[in-house]
């Protein structure tokens, strides 16, 4: 009887993870306030407005995980080129024929379920490094319109590097729109990204929930 | 006329202005431009010395408004002087030549003041088919604009018309209606949004040239930054009710009554660049906000087509009127919940089928508890 023997790979470095966590919990905040600060709930109140700042702390929340995430987000670009093969930003950009291939069997794996035959690569697969690559461009635009925004209200340099968005997009009023728009490709990909990591997990058995957690994940050992 | 240029202050004289009258308006127009204490012996100075600015004024496309606004200014100066005795060579709404003699009038200030006159326009030109939609005197606005541009000093974009196309522009926009800033090229801009804008803050504009003899500070917008670099919202009184989170959330509920913030009713303020919350109207009579209503952020280019006016987040385009972003986030977020849960159920039974399989032939081993 044949068994399969598996082998421990360390895949994601502590940086890499850290990252991750770090991005999900500011993706989070950003989201839930920023849902709240396009549509504030609504409030019957007798009070005076000297009792109470509710909205002005979430919008505070708002501003402190954005700062946090973009941070964060300089320090993943700077890994994709300082880190280990699997962090690499080569793995974000298809410009291989084997990635190609690897993506249409992705996509006949997880979306037409058609095929069930393991994935060669350890890390991302293509499709899936993809996907990033186009999140890191809306996790740009974000930024780029965020502090957009955020600079007619700050004196400080980092905000007013971004403040040719509004004269380009015609005023704050498409600014805000767009970057509102974009909240909700956050949570659509949160949805998919989450289902399909239990989906992985569930079907491939390598470990891959856990992986971003330790780092290590499981592959069929070659013989 | 030309040896002995007059100023502004021989004319005033003229009206019967006293030396008080002149010194206040020369104080009040200092602190609207935003001019620090020490510099209204400039502005003051200036007034005495330099000639009056010849100034050609066109009417396009455009309601008037802006003029409107602007000969109810607080102060009377401001229109006596700078809008009606002094300078004002060429406007068509209150010249009193018509005809021939108009026309002559505006040739003979171009030609005469040539690279001094000072140029201002209201309304915005039409672009589409040659621009037959606005003609005056048998020329479309197009070729007056770009004939009287060329030998013009400056150039002053009243209103939104004429500094981001206003209403005419707006979708779909039939007769190209165009700002003035997108037609013309190298000759210095200045924007004035706001439909109309502030008779003040036009005043302050023209002061600003008339003293320093050079255009304001101006925004990435081409605004005038001493009336255009704050948000409305942020100047706004109503602000502590927003940052203590407390909304009308209908004009007739007890919020709208206690005067709370109109966020929630689609006030325009947060996105608004403007000193209506500062300088206010009517001789700092009201503003909207102050009024009851939200700021439909008429200084803003497309407002209009960032309906409607009484929603927070404008409607998505091409999914009807009360079509927001948030309608449709939502119906896709469920779409990709119910996605994911069947394609979660197939998973399972794909995976109970393989399972089963590999157990049958024997490449899989199904450890039991206890074993």
């Amino acid at each position: 009887m044949e068994r399969v023997i598996s082998e421990r790979v360390y895949v994601w470095q502590l940086p890499v993870r850290l990252y991750h966590w770090i991005n999900a919990l500011c993706v989070a905040a950003l989201a839930v306030t920023g849902y709240l600060i396009g549509r504030p709930l609504a409030v019957q109140s007798a009070a005076e407005a000297s009792y109470s700042y509710w909205f002005g702390q979430i919008r505070f929340i708002h501003f402190v995980a954005a700062f946090i995430f973009f941070f964060n987000f300089l320090f993943r670009i700077y890994w994709g080129f300082a880190g280990n093969k699997f962090a690499q930003w080569r793995n974000f950009i298809i410009h291989r024929k084997s990635q190609v291939q690897e993506a249409v069997d992705v996509l006949k794996i997880d979306i037409l379920q058609t095929q069930s035959k393991p994935l060669e690569s350890v890390g991302h697969n293509s499709l899936a490094g993809f996907t990033y690559f186009i999140t890191f461009l809306v996790f740009l635009f974000q930024c780029i319109t965020g502090f957009g925004m955020y600079a007619a209200m700050s004196d400080s340099w980092l905000p007013h590097m971004f403040a040719w968005i509004v004269p380009l997009m015609g005023g704050d009023f498409a600014v805000r729109q767009w970057h509102h728009v974009m909240m909700w490709f956050f949570i659509i990909f949160s949805i998919i990204h989450v289902y399909l990591v239990f989906y992985h997990d569930y079907v491939e058995g390598r470990g891959i929930i856990s992986s971003m957690a330790g780092g290590w994940k499981f592959i069929e050992k070659k013989k | 006329m030309n040896e002995n240029p007059v100023t502004y202050w021989d004319e005033m004289k003229r009206h019967g202005y006293s030396r008080r009258d002149f010194l206040k308006f020369c104080t009040w127009m200092t602190a609207f431009i935003g001019v620090e204490a020490s510099g209204v012996g400039k502005v003051v100075k200036a007034m005495e010395t330099k000639p009056r600015i010849p100034v050609v004024w066109f009417h396009f496309q455009e309601c008037t408004c802006c003029s409107e606004s602007f000969i109810r200014s607080s102060h009377p100066i401001v229109a006596d002087v700078i809008l009606d005795k002094i300078s004002l060579d060429y406007t068509e709404t209150l010249q009193a030549a018509a005809g021939k003699q108009a026309e002559e009038a505006l040739h003979s200030t171009m030609k005469k003041y040539k690279g001094e006159y000072l140029m201002l326009v209201e309304g915005s030109i039409p672009t589409e088919e040659d621009g037959v939609y606005c003609c005056i005197g048998g020329r479309t606005a197009l070729d007056i604009v770009q004939e009287a541009a060329q030998n013009a000093k400056a150039i002053i974009a009243w209103g939104s018309c004429a500094s981001n196309g206003c209403i005419q522009s707006s979708k779909p926009n039939p007769t190209g209606a165009t700002p003035i800033h997108k037609i013309i090229s190298g000759k210095p801009i200045i924007n004035v949004p706001g439909c109309p804008p502030i008779a003040e803050v036009m005043a302050g504009t023209i002061v600003h040239l008339l003293a320093f003899d050079r255009i304001p500070q101006l925004d990435g917008l081409g605004r005038p930054k001493a009336f255009y670099s704050r948000r409305v919202h942020d100047t706004c009184y109503r602000r502590p009710n927003y940052d203590a989170g407390l909304f009308v959330n209908a004009f007739d509920d007890e919020n709208a009554k206690r005067g709370y913030c109109l966020y929630k009713m689609g006030c325009r303020g947060p996105v608004t660049y403007n000193s209506c919350a500062v300088i206010k109207w009517n001789n700092g009579v009201s503003y909207p906000i102050q009024s009851g209503h939200g700021c439909i952020g008429c200084s803003e280019a497309h407002f209009w087509d960032n309906g409607p006016f009484y929603q927070h987040l404008a409607s998505f385009p091409g999914f009807g009127i009360e079509t927001t972003a948030d309608n449709i986030g939502v119906v896709v977020g469920a779409a990709t919940v119910a996605g994911v849960a069947a394609h979660a159920i197939s998973t399972n039974i794909r995976k109970r089928k393989l399972i089963k399989e590999g157990i049958e032939n024997g490449s899989v081993t199904e450890k039991k508890g206890g074993e």
